[in-house]
C-alpha cells in the first residue's frame, strides 16, 4: 500500500484549503464561473446532467479497509448513499453539492486520498493489472511502478497544462488485464536474461478516433523507467497538437508523425533528460517497492473449501465463475461482483461498500482493489475462508456469479449522469443482463465481454468489447450502434461495426439473436465468443443480425 | 435558410446544488412544467442574458427546446426529459420529488437515498 510523507500530507491539505477558499469565492461572487471552473477541475469537481460530480482517484485501484470505510462514510454524509466505480478505477459521486465538496475532500485526505488531477489536461491517475501482487502469471507487481509514475507526475509542473489528458496503464503479467494497448502509455513489465524491465507502448486510445498502441522500446531498464516516460510525455507536451481537441492526443501525434520518428525524438530527448535524474528515482523505486511486498501469507487446510464446492451448488458455480489463480498455494483472488442482475454496473451502495471492507480485513489481508471492469477484488483469500466469505457476500447481495460472463458488462454513466453522452448506457446493460438472467444461458454462452457507451468518448470501452455498444442521438432518438471482435487483453483489436445502428426498443433483441447466432455457430462449447468470431469473421454475425425482413417482421 | 423558431425554455444548473432549474416569469423553478415558455427569438435571446447574468444563482444557462402545452412546457427531447426527471437507474433524481414553487437557494441536502 502507498504511504503519504509529511510532505504528501501538506500538499494535500494545502490544496484542499486552497479550494476551499476557492469555493467560498465562487459563492461570494467575488470568482466568476469561467475563473472557477478550471479550478474545481482541477480537484475532480464536474458539472454534470442533474448534479455535480466528484471523481476520486483510487491510486492503480488499490485500497485498504479504512479507506473503503471513508468511501462509504462520504457516499453517506454527503451524497445519496452510494458510489460509482469507473473504468479507470476511480469512484464517482453524482450528488454532492457545491458546498459540501470541500469537507468531503478533507475527509479523503484524512484516508490518504484525493481528487486531484482527476479532471483536466493533466496525467491521470495511473492504473494498473487489478490482480496485481497476487496473480499466478505474474513477472513483478506493477504497483511500485505506478506508484512510482504517482508520485512523478502529481503536481508535476511540466505537465500541469498539456494538450489534452494523458492516461497510464500498467501490467506486471503477459496477460493484460489493464488494457495498456488501449492508453496513451502502457507499460508491461517484462523479462530479459533473468534481468526485470519494461515494453512501453505508446499511442493507443480509444474514443473518436480508436487505436491500439504501439511499441516504441521493448526494453527499458528499471534505472531508464521514469527519465523515458518523462521523455516520451516531455515530446508529445512539445509536439502534440494544441490547435485541435480532438487531434491532440499522443495517439494522433504517433499516427502523424509515425512510430519511428517519436521513438528518435524521445531518444534525443532522454539524452538530455536522463543526467537529471541522478538516480534519486531509483532509490525511491527501491524504497517504495518495500511498500509492496506482500501479505503474510499463511498456511492451513483447505478443507472447508474442498467440501462448500462438493456440497454446494451455488458456491461451486460463484467459485467456478468468481476465483482467479493466486500465486500462494492455498490462496485465491476473489472478484466481487458489482453487476447484480440489473442493477447499475459499478455502483455499491455505502452497506455494501463496509461489508467489502469487513471482508477484506477479516480474510483478505486488509486489501481490496477495483477493477477496470468496475469490479472490486479481494487479491489475498484462503482458500479455507472461502465459504464464509460467500456466504457473508450473499447476505449483502454481492455474490453474483458472472464475472467475465455475458451480465458482465462495463457501462459508462450515459445519460442518466453524464453531461457529453449522447445516449443512455446503463438501462441498456441492466436489461441485457436481466433477459440473459432469465434465459439462464449465461454460463452455457460462457466468456463474453460486452461494453457499454453512452457517447463516442468510449468511457465504456465499447471500442474493445468482444460485443460494443455504442449510444448515440440519431434525429432525436437513442440509436446504438454495435462493434465486434474488440479485444481489451494482449491481443488488443479494435471491434468492427457491424451495421446500421438499433433503437432502445430493438437493441436487446438484437443482442439476444447475436448470441442465439454464436450458439449455433460455434465449433464446440468450448470456443468462445470472440474465438468463434476470429474464425469465422463478421459475415455469419451480421446476417444474424440483420435478418431478411420477414424475418424480423415474425419474431 | 436559418430554421424557423421553435418554442424554447432558459435552463441551467444551480450554483449551489448542481440541480436542474429553469427560468420563470420572475425567477427559477425545479420543475419544467413552471418554466417560462419562449415563444419569440428575440425575447428568448433577451432572456437567455438576462440568465446567464445571475453567475451567483446559476451555471451554464441555454435555451432548451420544449412544447407548449395547457399543462405547461414539456420536454421534446429525451436529454432534457432526463435533466426533467433524473436518471433511469434510481427513483432518486428530480421524480423523487422536486419542489414546487420558486426556489430560494438555500435548500437542504436531499435526504433521499438509494
Amino acid at each position: 500500500m502507498y504511504r503519504y510523507n509529511e510532505f504528501d500530507a501538506a500538499f494535500v491539505a494545502e490544496r484542499n484549503r486552497q479550494f476551499r477558499a476557492q469555493v467560498e469565492r465562487r459563492v461570494s461572487g467575488a470568482l466568476t464561473e469561467d475563473e472557477f471552473k478550471p479550478l474545481r477541475l482541477m480537484n475532480g469537481l464536474y458539472l454534470q446532467l442533474h448534479a455535480y460530480m466528484l471523481r476520486v482517484a483510487i491510486p492503480y485501484g488499490t485500497l485498504d479497509s479504512a479507506r473503503m470505510r471513508q468511501l462509504a462514510y462520504i457516499a453517506e454524509r454527503w451524497d445519496k448513499g452510494y458510489g460509482h466505480f469507473t473504468t479507470r478505477q476511480n469512484i464517482q459521486y453524482n450528488w454532492p453539492k457545491l458546498k459540501d465538496v470541500p469537507d468531503m475532500l478533507d475527509a479523503l485526505a484524512e484516508v490518504e486520498m484525493h481528487a486531484i488531477q482527476t479532471s483536466g489536461n493533466t496525467i491521470r491517475n495511473v492504473t494498473a493489472d487489478h490482480f496485481a501482487g497476487a496473480a499466478a502469471d505474474e513477472i513483478a507487481d506493477p504497483r511500485p511502478i505506478a506508484e512510482l509514475l504517482r508520485q512523478w507526475s502529481t503536481d508535476h509542473p511540466e505537465f500541469q497544462f498539456m494538450p489534452r489528458k494523458f492516461k497510464i496503464a500498467v501490467t506486471g503479467s503477459p496477460n493484460d488485464r489493464a488494457v495498456i494497448k488501449a492508453h496513451d502509455i502502457g507499460i508491461r513489465v517484462v523479462e530479459r536474461d533473468g534481468e526485470i524491465g519494461y515494453e512501453v507502448v505508446v499511442g493507443g486510445g480509444l474514443g473518436r478516433t480508436p487505436m491500439i498502441g504501439k511499441v516504441i522500446n521493448d526494453f527499458v531498464a528499471q534505472e531508464d523507467l521514469l527519465p523515458y516516460l518523462e521523455s516520451v510525455v516531455s515530446v508529445w507536451n512539445q509536439i502534440g497538437r494544441r490547435d485541435n481537441k480532438y487531434k491532440a492526443r499522443i495517439k494522433i501525434t504517433v499516427h502523424e508523425h509515425g512510430i519511428d520518428e517519436i521513438r528518435a525524438l524521445v531518444a534525443e530527448r532522454f539524452a538530455l533528460v536522463k543526467p537529471r535524474f541522478e538516480g534519486v528515482d531509483a532509490a525511491l523505486f527501491e524504497e517504495i517497492k518495500t511498500h509492496f511486498s506482500g501479505p503474510d501469507f499463511v498456511q492451513k487446510s483447505e478443507a472447508p473449501f474442498k467440501a462448500a464446492y462438493h456440497e454446494d451448488p451455488v458456491f461451486r458455480s460463484w467459485a467456478d465463475t468468481n476465483l482467479t489463480a493466486h500465486r500462494e498455494d492455498g490462496y485465491a483472488i476473489v472478484s466481487i461482483s458489482l453487476k447484480k442482475h440489473g442493477q447499475t454496473p459499478g455502483d455499491a451502495s455505502a452497506d455494501q461498500m463496509r461489508v467489502m471492507a469487513d471482508l477484506a480485513e477479516r480474510f483478505g489481508h486488509d486489501e481490496l482493489r477495483i477493477s477496470h471492469e468496475q469490479n472490486v477484488i479481494l487479491p489475498h483469500v484462503h482458500k479455507a475462508d472461502l465459504p464464509a466469505l460467500h456466504a457473508a457476500l450473499k447476505e449483502a447481495e454481492l455474490a453474483t456469479a458472472n464475472i467475465g460472463l455475458i451480465s458482465d458488462i462495463i457501462a459508462c454513466p450515459g445519460m442518466d449522469y453524464c453531461a457529453l453522452a449522447t445516449a443512455r448506457s446503463i438501462p441498456i446493460a441492466q436489461q441485457i443482463a436481466t433477459r440473459f438472467d432469465e434465459l439462464k444461458l449465461e454460463h452455457e454462452i460462457g466468456e463474453l465481454k460486452i461494453k457499454i457507451s453512452g457517447c463516442i468518448n468510449a468511457c465504456g470501452h465499447h471500442h474493445v468489447g468482444h460485443i460494443g455498444i455504442l449510444g448515440l442521438d440519431r434525429a432525436g432518438v437513442e440509436n446504438y450502434q454495435i462493434t465486434l471482435g474488440g479485444d481489451h487483453t494482449e491481443t488488443a483489436a479494435i471491434g468492427e461495426r457491424a451495421g446500421p445502428g438499433f433503437s432502445a426498443e430493438d437493441i436487446l433483441p438484437a443482442i439476444e439473436r447475436l448470441v442465439h447466432g454464436y450458439l449455433d455457430l460455434r465449433a464446440s462449447s468450448e470456443e468462445t465468443f470472440i474465438e468463434t468470431f476470429r474464425r469465422i469473421g463478421m459475415e455469419p454475425f451480421k446476417a444474424v443480425l440483420y435478418p431478411p425482413a420477414p424475418a424480423v417482421a415474425a419474431e | 435558410m436559418p430554421k424557423p423558431f421553435t418554442p424554447k425554455v432558459v435552463t441551467a444548473n444551480h450554483l449551489l446544488e448542481g440541480d436542474v432549474i429553469y427560468q420563470t416569469a420572475d425567477g427559477w423553478t425545479r420543475n419544467l412544467a413552471e418554466a417560462e415558455i419562449l415563444l419569440e427569438q428575440a425575447d428568448a435571446d433577451m432572456r437567455l442574458i438576462e440568465a446567464s447574468q445571475q453567475t451567483d444563482v446559476v451555471v451554464g444557462a441555454y435555451l432548451a427546446n420544449a412544447d407548449a402545452s395547457d399543462d405547461g412546457p414539456q420536454a421534446n427531447h429525451f436529454r432534457e426529459e432526463f435533466r426533467a426527471t433524473g436518471p433511469s437507474n434510481y427513483f432518486h433524481g428530480k421524480q423523487a420529488g422536486a419542489l414546487p414553487g420558486p426556489l430560494n437557494g438555500q435548500e437542504s441536502h436531499n435526504p433521499s437515498r438509494i
